[in-house]
């Protein structure tokens, strides 16, 4: 191999590398979706009437006619409720991460990328990070409609931050599994489909809208160990939502749900990571 | 000393299709190499192996001097990829996205800043800079995904058929821009499946098909392997083909091929201009009267058939300067084909259908992307 071209390579400026060339990369992408999601106003729009629209649902249709812990008042189950939903809202999100990466792949842009001197992870976390962006304008909308709707909190401040903080983590983490499904299908459409499929069951056989004391032996073990029901129990306590008369479950997730939350949520994270970008890597489009 | 892309007994398979089939390269620092080759023969998967975007199963490339498979981020840095999709983010500007490119090549963002001015006003793209690439036209898009794999003027460029699908007035603009390109020092790997664009751009052309190199060589040591010229006359009256072909049948050095309803035939010759006087004299004196005649010399697209027994498939892009040639040479479509010795015994059934099987899964894996 030719030494004077080695030579001159190393002569010539190298990247930054490492972990800031990573943030560096990975900002630069995020930007780049952030520009997109202001150009294209309506996915915002959809991804925040959605979960709206579970809110009055819910609330009108269902208020009064569940019973969660002792309690069968609306008021009671409204406040109940939100925790569900926020959680459903985040974990919701993640089709749209996986349906943009599709379609990135789609149209020969992924190949732009992975043949750019870029860190490894980049083009992944950059669409990760716009979309945390996204979850939490769309959850700052949805608190203010719920609160509209009469729901309240009955903790302090930092305690419902801290509930917000772990309801982005699990969307953060939720939305590396919709990147891998992103990366795995053919097309964009696949990609919203698969990516929405498994959410169902997921966030149906949870705490979210009902009582898990109230659920079958067999759904009530699942929904106490989902990881979903964690985060969602976390912030029932965060913010004061638990309906009078509650009767904790023995799982442990749901005994100390705010360090169970962070647990699973990380562990995902972690998880789902490494096989996105390792998919990435090898992606043959 | 190796060229500036050098490739050594490349294997892809995809399942059961032999994508790459043990292909060697060797592309000497600012020259362009043509890969020529018909849709799924294996060119975009050899691109994407140089490009570090595949992974051969076997065999050793550099680019650069760098090892592909040892360093790809370091061969990232030195090539430039333009690829038959216009990648480009249709929702950004025309700035924007060569901005993105540039930061993404580790260049500060001020001076990618400067350097997406510069490529927009290189490319005339300088008026819709602003305007999300989505209101680009295809040749203004092409254009930009040309600007986006030279932002950091890189050594080695890949281009992946970078004309498929422009009209003919913006395939011949690409063509300027390339061969400026290459006048600047840069070495080139392109792919086509348009014969006379190798013929135009590049040193040295290589046929593929089949995951192999099937032919290499200038475009002239090509076309002189497919053997000589031929004349061919166009006769006024449809009467008197019969009598013109025995004309020709005297003259020529092998099978006069007849098309009854273009009354057009043609014979393989030698003895170039003087003998084609000849043929006229000779045509006039038995009255014979002709709308046209001339002396054809082998195009690449005679090459390709010769050597692989299919036609390139190019019809369907609808691309005006190939279409003619390509019509002529469509099996079955005229008389022609079904006289030329060459094309007629190659062209047979056998062969095609060998041929589909390996061939068709491969180029859906291509037009997936």
């Amino acid at each position: 191999m030719s030494t004077a071209t080695d030579t001159a390579l190393k002569a010539g400026p190298r990247p930054a590398g490492g972990i800031r060339q990573s943030v560096r990369d990975s900002l630069v992408v995020a930007k780049r979706n952030l520009i997109r999601m202001i150009r294209i106003p309506e996915v915002v729009l959809f991804g925040l009437i959605q979960p709206v629209m579970f809110v009055i649902l819910f609330t009108y249709v269902f208020g009064g006619s569940i019973q969660v812990g002792g309690s069968i008042s609306s008021q009671d189950y409204r406040n109940f409720l939100m925790a569900g939903i926020f959680a459903q809202t985040v974990t919701f999100a993640t089709a749209g991460a996986g349906a943009g990466i599709a379609d990135d792949m789609h149209k020969g842009l992924i190949d732009r990328f992975r043949s750019l001197p870029m860190a490894r992870g980049a083009v992944l976390t950059g669409r990760t990070i716009a979309d945390l962006a996204q979850t939490a304008l769309t959850l700052i909308v949805l608190a203010g409609v719920a609160l509209l709707l009469g729901w309240r909190t009955h903790e302090n401040f930092g305690k419902i931050l801290a509930g917000f903080g772990l309801l982005l983590l699990l969307g953060y983490a939720f939305s590396w599994i919709g990147a891998l499904i992103g990366l795995s299908v053919r097309t964009p459409e696949a990609a919203t489909s698969g990516g929405l499929i498994w959410l169902f069951p997921l966030t149906f056989i949870s705490n979210a809208f009902v009582d898990s004391n109230k659920l079958p032996t067999f759904f009530r073990h699942i929904a106490e160990w989902n990881p979903f029901s964690t985060t969602v129990q976390a912030c029932r306590e965060l913010f004061g939502n638990l309906p009078p008369g509650f009767q904790t479950p023995d799982a442990w997730p749901m005994r100390h749900p705010v360090l169970a939350s962070v647990i699973w949520s990380v562990v995902i994270l972690l998880i789902f990571r490494t096989l996105a970008v390792r998919k990435y890597r090898s992606a043959a489009a | 000393m190796p060229g500036a892309i050098y490739a050594e007994g490349l294997v892809k398979t995809f399942g059961d299709v032999r994508a790459l089939d043990g292909v060697d390269l060797d592309v000497p620092e600012g020259t362009v190499l043509g890969l020529l080759g018909p849709n799924g023969a294996g060119k975009t998967t050899a691109v994407r192996c140089l490009t570090t975007l595949l992974t051969p199963d076997s065999g050793r490339a550099t680019v650069a001097g760098i090892d592909v498979l040892k360093h790809p981020n370091e061969v990232r840095r030195s090539i430039g990829l333009s690829g038959q999709f216009a990648a480009v983010d249709e929702y950004l500007t025309g700035r924007e996205n060569l901005q993105m490119v540039g930061q993404l090549y580790q260049m500060k963002a001020k001076e990618a800043k400067a350097r997406a001015g510069e490529l927009l006003d290189r490319f005339h793209l300088a008026d819709a800079a602003d305007r999300p690439s989505k209101t680009y036209s295809g040749g203004m898009r092409r254009r930009l995904d040309l600007a986006a794999a030279l932002v950091v003027s890189p050594p080695v460029m890949f281009m992946d058929e970078p004309t498929t699908g422009l009209d003919p007035r913006n395939r011949q603009g690409l063509w300027e821009v390339i061969q400026e390109l290459v006048a600047g020092g840069t070495t080139l790997l392109l792919t086509t499946q348009y014969l006379e664009e190798a013929d135009h751009l590049a040193h040295d052309i290589c046929v593929v098909d089949h995951g192999r190199v099937i032919a290499r060589g200038t475009s002239d040591q090509l076309k002189a392997r497919t053997g000589g010229e031929r004349v061919e006359v166009v006769v006024h009256d449809r009467e008197r083909i019969a009598t013109a072909s025995e004309v020709l049948r005297g003259f020529g050095k092998g099978e006069v091929a007849v098309a009854e309803h273009t009354r057009k035939l043609t014979v393989p010759v030698t003895g170039g201009a003087k003998l084609l006087a000849e043929v006229i004299r000779e045509l006039d004196a038995r009255g014979i009267e002709i709308d046209d005649i001339g002396l054809r010399r082998p195009t690449l697209d005679d090459v390709f058939i010769s050597l692989t027994g299919h036609a390139a498939e190019l019809a369907d892009e609808g691309n005006g300067a190939d279409t003619e040639a390509d019509t002529e040479l469509r099996p079955g479509h005229g008389a022609r084909s079904q006289h030329s010795p060459a094309a007629g015994s190659r062209r047979s059934p056998g062969a095609e259908s060998q041929r589909s099987p390996g061939a068709e899964p491969q180029r859906k894996k291509e037009a997936d992307k």
